[in-house]
């Protein structure tokens, strides 16, 4: 029995979602957006679903950190961004790589190391990337991505091209020095990038206010970098869109970074092998009812959409998910002689003569 | 290598940094650099001195003291369209941003399978010999050429200096460039007019039939003035500067090993894993029924760096030690 009380779950006060929702103060967001989002909203949900009950057939191998619960966060960001911005994310990357337009089919497939795949099989689910839609990489040891999407912000503000960058992390990052050195020079050169806290509560395992100084992880951090302190309902899609689309602008039209801590919860564990049995029960079923999708279904009701309309876009995305499935299924396993291949630009792998 | 013909000057090793990365820089306009303490104050050991002034604040810029945050602006800019040379002041701060190298740099083509590329050089000082004891004197090369999806070079002269600068930026990988702090005070002539070599080549700087002796950096004015000294014992040592050691170039090795039948390095590296014992493997592999004699690495004892100097003179190989092992196998054949 651990020694330290705060160990006892039980006696854990549940931490339930309190942030304000959407109100037309807010800002508008027009009805194509919202359908936009809410088609997004659903297509994470599906995909992220499936690749859980693949995992479960064991046709997914090695581990996979899935969104489920979180996907307001990549798809308020994903339809707020410009074609041509760039996003970063962790090893929890299936949303942000979907939300910027990867194909649903070469995204499963990759989960399922087959030739098809996105990364022809060579990096898995924690890496999926696809540079043609802006999604440069998804970074398995957390931290190195803020300072990397430093550099495609400097390197857009060298081209001229009022790209921005925008780097997706957990609560848990804020702890490693890499945070701390993105932030700081972000500030200094002010480069366009946008930092994105999913505060999720728990850094993997552990609730993040046994191990942080602060109880906002990344708000409370930003006045250290000189940036304003932003904490946002990270489960309502239009808040988050909304607070995309003001920081995107700013960091376009030479107002440097931002920071914005989306606070949020996993409906599952921190991985496939975790249950997530560390979290109060009462905690749990509070952000069940606190869940992106339902919160947004009911929106887009009172807006005057009808049943129909929302219920032909799920059927839509299940329809895309299946097809996915069946376009991984179908891959191949990646030949041996991909094996070689893109250690260096010459498309090979030779070291010596 | 480029400029036949031209006018020879001299040059040393430290101005030659500058002049090689001025050369890139006035021929790609999209070339920038980053790194503690380059731009205004010329890098403290002044390998950057003038290029402030000629390129400007927006392709020269200082940082803070965070090279995780260099290495991965270096990255970020590299993988969207931007070549970049970074500094890491002393190679040893590599340790602090080993991740960025080792796990981010070097992964990512490969990981995506090729849907990015990073042309980036990284530049760092490399090297012991100026007492500046065990955490700014180390040589590192080996920490980077054990990573797959890394380029390694360290150059000793000054000519080589620019156009292996010349040749690693234009690379389309990542390459780090190792400059030798005790090297920094040499000078040589160097050709006029554009400098540009090519990685992955050695070169024979001193032939000789009776062994071989394989050097880099620092190692190879020792290994030559070994040589000279062997020479006068009777001793004929061709000595090769392996310049690059990934790509590595094993056939000029294993040809002159072909020749002399005997192979020694002289690496600053301490003892266990330094890049001897690949050249070593390499050789005992492809050429042993070529060999007269077992394979003898030279190398820095298995311990960290020592700052005193005597000390430190003991460490290091120096031409003594070179001299004195090559003769003492040979005698005992």
């Amino acid at each position: 029995m651990p020694t330290d009380p705060r160990y006892d779950y039980s006696l854990r006060e549940p931490r339930v979602p309190s942030l304000p929702g959407w109100s037309p103060e807010d800002g508008e967001v027009t009805m194509d957006v919202r359908l936009d989002l809410y088609r997004t909203l659903h297509e994470l949900r599906q995909f992220e679903k499936r690749a859980y009950d693949l995992f479960m057939q064991n046709l997914v191998k090695g581990t996979s950190h899935l969104s489920l619960g979180m996907e307001a966060v990549a798809a308020g960001f994903g339809v707020a961004m410009r074609e041509d911005d760039y996003t970063f994310a962790t090893y929890r990357g299936h949303a942000h790589s979907l939300a910027r337009g990867m194909e649903l089919g070469p995204a499963m497939a990759e989960l399922l190391g087959r030739e098809n795949g996105i990364l022809g099989g060579k990096g898995g689910s924690m890496h999926l990337t696809d540079a043609a839609n802006g999604m440069m990489g998804s970074y398995a040891i957390i931290g190195a991505h803020l300072c990397i999407a430093n550099g495609a912000a400097w390197s857009a503000k060298l081209r001229g091209t009022d790209q921005v960058a925008v780097a997706f992390f957990g609560d848990g990052t804020t702890n490693i020095g890499a945070f701390h050195e993105a932030l700081n020079m972000a500030k200094v050169w002010e480069l366009p990038v946008v930092f994105v806290c999913e505060n999720n509560l728990y850094m993997e395992y552990t609730p993040i206010d046994f191990v942080t100084a602060v109880s906002n992880p990344a708000a409370d951090r930003a006045a250290a970098y000189g940036l304003e302190r932003i904490v946002i309902d990270g489960n309502d899609a239009d808040v988050v869109y909304l607070t995309a689309t003001a920081a995107i602008e700013r960091a376009r039209t030479g107002g440097g970074p931002s920071l914005i801590e989306a606070v949020t919860y996993r409906s599952g564990g921190h991985s496939r092998a975790d249950p997530g049995k560390y979290r109060p029960p009462e905690e749990v079923e509070a952000w069940k009812g606190h869940d992106p999708i339902p919160i947004y279904h009911q929106r887009l009701l009172s807006l005057g959409t009808p049943e129909d309309s929302l219920s032909a876009i799920q059927r839509e995305v299940a329809q895309a998910v299946d097809a996915a499935t069946e376009f991984a299924k179908l891959g191949s396993p990646p030949g041996p002689e991909s094996l070689f291949t893109e250690v260096w630009a010459d498309g090979g792998s030779s070291w010596r003569n | 290598m480029g400029g036949r013909g031209v006018e020879l000057a001299e040059l040393s090793y430290r101005d030659a940094v500058a002049y090689g990365i001025a050369q890139e820089m006035r021929r790609d306009p999209t070339l920038v650099m980053l790194g503690e303490d380059i731009a205004a104050a010329g890098g403290v050991f002044k390998t950057t001195v003038g290029l402030l002034d000629e390129f400007g604040p927006d392709r020269v810029r200082d940082t803070p003291i965070s090279e995780q945050a260099i290495l991965g602006a270096a990255m970020g800019a590299a993988m969207t369209g931007i070549p970049v040379i970074a500094e890491i002041m002393f190679s040893d701060f590599i340790a602090v941003c080993f991740d960025m190298l080792a796990n981010e740099i070097a992964k990512s083509r490969y990981m995506t399978n090729g849907q990015v590329s990073f042309p980036l050089v990284v530049r760092t000082a490399n090297g012991g010999g100026a007492r500046f004891g065990a955490q700014h004197s180390q040589s590192v090369e080996n920490w980077c050429m054990m990573i797959p999806g890394l380029k390694v070079v360290a150059p000793s002269t000054p000519a080589d200096v620019v156009g292996l600068m010349a040749a690693s930026v234009r690379d389309p990988d990542p390459v780090v460039f190792f400059e030798h702090k005790s090297l920094m005070a040499t000078s040589a002539e160097i050709p006029g007019g554009e400098i540009i070599d090519q990685l992955g080549t050695a070169r024979v700087v001193r032939e000789g039939d009776d062994a071989t002796i394989v050097a880099l950096a620092l190692m190879v004015p020792r290994a030559m003035e070994a040589a000279e000294q062997l020479a006068e014992r009777g001793i004929s040592a061709e000595v090769i500067d392996v310049r690059s050691l990934v790509p590595l170039d094993t056939q000029t090795i294993l040809d002159s090993v072909g020749k002399t039948a005997r192979l020694y390095t002289v690496e600053e590296n301490p003892r266990l894993c330094g890049w001897g014992a690949e050249i070593s493997s390499i050789v005992g592999e492809e050429a042993f029924w070529d060999l007269d004699g077992p394979i003898i690495r030279i190398t820095t004892p298995h311990i960290p760096l020592p700052a005193a100097d005597s000390l430190e003179d003991l460490a290091l190989p120096s031409v003594t030690r070179i001299v004195e092992t090559v003769v003492e196998s040979m005698d005992r054949a």
